[in-house]
């Protein structure tokens, strides 16, 4: 799509209306994955692992069915056991089946090894506790570096996939390496070179709202489910599987969702709830606990991480090499890959190579976390950046401008780079007033860039029109932060028509087609873009009532501001029809107005962030505080201006959980030691400043009002950002994150010798 | 184990249950009495997506036992609305955009009404500390605190 497509004159698209669900989501009404309840509905539980590795030698269920209370209790025998395994992320089906259900080896603290269900939450609970397990602790290890040690405890023999070189540990199961030019050559025209090593702890996406589901299923093979997900075709898809039914004969409904982070994007309890129904016949609703959430669901994966940069006194960077290790939990999927792309994306590099480990270690396993792999990247690239600036005495914003990646760079993960706006968001930093802003005592400064690729993916969306001239949307993209209001403003661009008069309902899997899940910061590009053309598809066969009213070709009549108008003075001399005309007698004039849109688009458009931060470290107790914080990045096109400061704002949120406090604490034992909220300790409002945004908008060419995704590009500069913030006031390099004050008070005692 | 028998009022209406010892507040509203707008974020008191007033005091219902309630009055979001006028909090949420997924929405409206029932003037600091028992994951606060103090400027001016 060419850019002089795009619209230059946008009436809807970029104002600031009410969110159509705003009424529901604050009195209380709107139903998320627990609000709901059917007749004769049973509450389930399940069973978990207490052990981080141990083989499952014998689960006696007994005691448990013989409770009055207990209609069903179910093992991974009751799942299918025919689902192919080969190594690697190739067979997710196997991967995720044995991560619902525990087959013969318990392979994390807290893996389900059974469930229950019960006439009542409570009695399903004391079933839990009837359920005698017999387990044979094994070796376990859970730290990344650990897991690829030769005297690592081997986790799934024959888990590596074809990418792994010979002589690794059988725990690293997959490997990527890209880049190009030379690197050593690069390093030898360097001034200055450094290389350092970094490491970040694996973090929770933390919604507020436990996974949960009710979900019902006959022995007939059909069935229903509610559950809160992010993408709700692949849960009709992965649990058809795991349950050896038929996809279409399980229809799947988004309930409201209470925060995902890419955390939502697979299943978890919901195939359990199923084949409970299945043996209880009768509908069943379940739901994690905190504690369970922690244990069992998300988290990002944690990494350790060697980085070697060249730069010359002018700051002009000369070489890049980045080891990225990465241990997401039991299985493969690491993200390392990403991670490894995403490191020097940002910079017009001549030589750069980067290198990924996905390792498998005795934790859960890893889900996706608000672009995958690539805050952790910054973070160990970013650090080195800034130290060098600081030992060349070099302004780090006119460094990153002095390298940026441009229209055309070769990105350091291969393709050329379309329109961007890396350059645009330095700018508007170098010109903040944050920027130049006088420090106090005991603060610094820290900026980072930051880089994800956005994503497109399957999308169905569907526009039917009414007579009365309003319009209702079918989106299959589930609302996690307002994405109905941004598709109701670009259907309303589309047909000319009040945004008020456009309903847009979250379809189910029964009523319209695939739809990837709400990930890649895809939603107000993807399922934007679709509603953009199924409007257009309206807009087309609008016109062509109008051409047969007048009696003129289609082809003679055009779309105004809600109105069909002969195309020019040729077309003959006739009053501009508004929409709502049309649709009053469709019925009479060829039937029912829809539009329709089916497509992969794939002009997603990566982006760019810059973010500012100031922060203060007290010596004594090594506490630290972000004291101002700037967003700034490029959103293409703003649609709803107002929700897009949001999704900068929580992602610049989680980015400082997860530099200053957030972390997964393993004991010796394998467990998890900080499973609820008041030890895994996500930012409080009182821990955080106002957080300023600057919205940039370098359109993109791949979508007709030049949207990017913005919802992930947020949380990549911010862990760099702090870091570089935080030893800026401290006087001394971070490397580990997160920033606890342990962590600070060490690195203090260590500077001082 | 037998139930126990509990009156009490929620919302200004009178309602009487049955339940388990064991069972929290929170179990009660949301399975026994069907008010779900309160959630179950952790169970532990550390998220504030449960809170409701009890008595007028801010609590949260996951830490209150249903068979303490028995003779007190529970406020939850469901009664913040008068009929079909929004609490002029509600409004400023939605108009600031002061929510993303709506989840904490409900303890954060109760919480931040509470607030301002105690303190019709508070500082953007007295606010922070006030709704830090009330985690929000999506927004950051910034456009929470911004919502609390405009209608707090805003309840000043019309009273």
């Amino acid at each position: 799509m060419a850019l002089d497509d795009q619209k230059s004159t946008l009436k809807f698209v970029g104002t600031r209306p009410e969110r159509p669900d705003g009424l529901d989501k604050v009195t209380g009404r709107a139903r998320f994955g627990a609000d709901t309840t059917a007749p004769g509905m049973l509450f389930g539980a399940i069973v978990r692992s207490p052990h981080a590795h141990a083989r499952i030698v014998k689960i006696d269920v007994s005691k448990a069915e013989a409770m009055e209370e207990v209609k069903a209790v179910v093992t991974r025998a009751d799942f299918v056991n025919d689902l192919e395994y080969t190594p690697g992320g190739a067979d997710e089906f196997w991967n995720v089946m044995e991560n619902v259900m525990a087959g013969d080896t318990a392979l994390y603290d807290g893996h389900a090894i059974a469930a229950v269900a019960a006439t009542s939450a409570l009695a399903a609970r004391d079933a839990v506790k009837a359920i005698e397990v017999e387990y044979e602790v094994l070796p376990h290890v859970t730290d990344v570096d650990k897991a690829m040690a030769s005297d690592a405890p081997v986790i799934r023999e024959g888990a590596a996939d074809h990418s792994v070189p010979d002589g690794l540990h059988p725990n690293v199961v997959r490997y990527h390496e890209s880049g190009h030019g030379d690197v050593e050559a690069g390093f030898a025209e360097a001034d200055l070179v450094i290389e350092d090593h970094f490491t970040t702890e694996a973090t929770h996406q933390g919604y507020i709202e436990p996974h949960a589901c009710l979900a019902s299923l006959g022995m007939d093979g059909k069935g229903e489910l509610w559950c809160c997900t992010q993408g709700h075709w692949y849960v009709q898809k992965y649990c058809a599987a795991l349950l050896g039914i038929d996809t279409s004969q399980l229809r799947v409904t988004a309930s409201e969702i209470g925060g995902g982070f890419g955390g939502k994007t697979t299943v978890f309890i919901e195939p359990v709830a199923l084949a409970l129904s299945r043996k209880a016949n009768r509908p069943v609703k379940l739901v994690m606990n905190r504690s369970e959430v922690f244990r069992a669901t998300g988290p990002t994966a944690s990494a350790s991480m060697d980085i070697k940069i060249g730069m010359k006194k002018d700051g002009t960077i000369t070489a890049a090499e980045g080891t990225f290790r990465l241990q997401g939990g039991a299985f493969p999927g690491a993200p390392c890959e990403f991670t490894a792309m995403c490191a020097f994306a940002p910079y017009a590099l001549t030589n750069v190579r980067q290198v990924g480990y996905d390792v498998i270690t005795n934790r859960p396993k890893q889900a996706a976390y608000r672009a995958p792999g690539s805050p952790m990247a910054a973070f160990a690239v970013e650090s080195v950046i800034d130290e060098l600036c600081n030992q060349l005495g070099l302004d780090p914003v006119d460094v990153r401008l002095k390298n940026a990646s441009r229209e055309g760079t070769k990105a350091s993960y291969g393709p050329r780079f379309d329109r961007i706006g890396l350059v645009e968001t330095l700018e508007a930093a170098k010109a903040h007033p944050h920027y130049s802003a006088p420090l106090e005592k005991g603060q610094g400064r820290g900026i980072s860039c930051g880089f994800w690729f956005n994503h497109g993916g399957e999308t169905s969306v569907s526009l039917a029109l009414s007579e009365d001239g309003t319009a209702q949307i079918s989106v299959g993209t589930p609302d996690i932060g307002g994405s109905r209001s941004s598709m109701a403003l670009m259907a309303a661009e589309v047909l000319g028509i009040a945004y008020e008069n456009i309903r847009v309902t979250i379809a189910d899997t029964a009523t319209l087609g695939y739809n990837d899940v709400s990930h890649g910061s895809r939603v107000t590009y993807a399922s934007g873009l679709a509603t953009i053309k199924a409007a257009e598809d309206a807009v087309q066969k609008l016109c062509k009532r109008a051409a047969q009213k007048w009696g003129i070709p289609e082809d003679a009549v055009k779309w105004e501001d809600g109105h069909a108008v002969p195309s020019g003075p040729n077309a003959g001399d006739f009053d501009p029809l508004p929409l709502r005309e049309i649709t009053a007698t469709m019925g009479s004039t060829g039937g029912p107005i829809s539009g329709h849109f089916e497509a992969t688009p794939e002009g997603a458009g990566v982006s760019f962030a810059t973010h500012i931060v100031d922060s203060e470290v007290d010596p004594e107790t090594g506490k630290t505080a972000v004291t101002r914080y700037t967003v700034i990045q490029d959103a293409g096109k703003a649609v709803h201006p107002t929700y897009v400061e949001g999704q900068f704002q929580g992602g610049a949120a989680q980015g400082i959980g997860w530099a200053l406090n957030e972390e997964y604490i393993y004991g010796d034992d394998g467990r998890l030691q900080n499973a609820v909220f008041l030890d895994y300790r996500i930012p409080v409002a009182s821990d955080l400043p106002m957080i300023d945004t600057v919205i940039v908008e370098v359109p993109n060419p791949g979508h007709p009002f030049g949207v990017r995704g913005v919802g992930e590009t947020s949380i990549c500069p911010p862990l760099a950002a702090i870091a570089n913030a935080v030893s800026a006031a401290a006087g001394v390099r971070m490397r580990s994150l997160p920033m606890s004050p342990p962590k600070i008070l060490d690195a203090l005692d260590q500077a001082d010798g | 184990m037998s139930k126990i028998h509990v009156a009490t009022k929620i919302n200004g209406d009178t309602v009487e249950y049955l339940c388990d010892p064991r069972e929290t507040l929170l179990d009660v509203l949301r399975d026994r009495l069907n008010l779900t707008g309160a959630k179950e974020g952790c169970g532990t008191g550390d998220c504030g997506a449960c809170s409701v007033t009890l008595d007028g005091r801010l609590v949260c219902s996951c830490l209150v036992l249903g068979a303490e309630a028995d003779g007190k009055e529970v406020a939850t979001v469901e009664g913040i609305a008068d009929g079909d006028e929004l609490h002029p909090l509600q409004k400023k949420f939605i108009e600031y955009a002061a929510l993303q997924c709506g989840v904490c929405t409900p303890g954060i409206l109760v919480a931040a009404k509470s607030l301002l029932e105690k303190n019709p003037e508070p500082t953007e600091e007295e606010t922070r500390y006030w709704l830090a028992g009330n985690l929000c994951r999506c927004t950051g606060y910034d456009k929470i605190i911004r919502a609390v103090l405009d209608t707090a400027a805003e309840m000043r001016e019309a009273s």
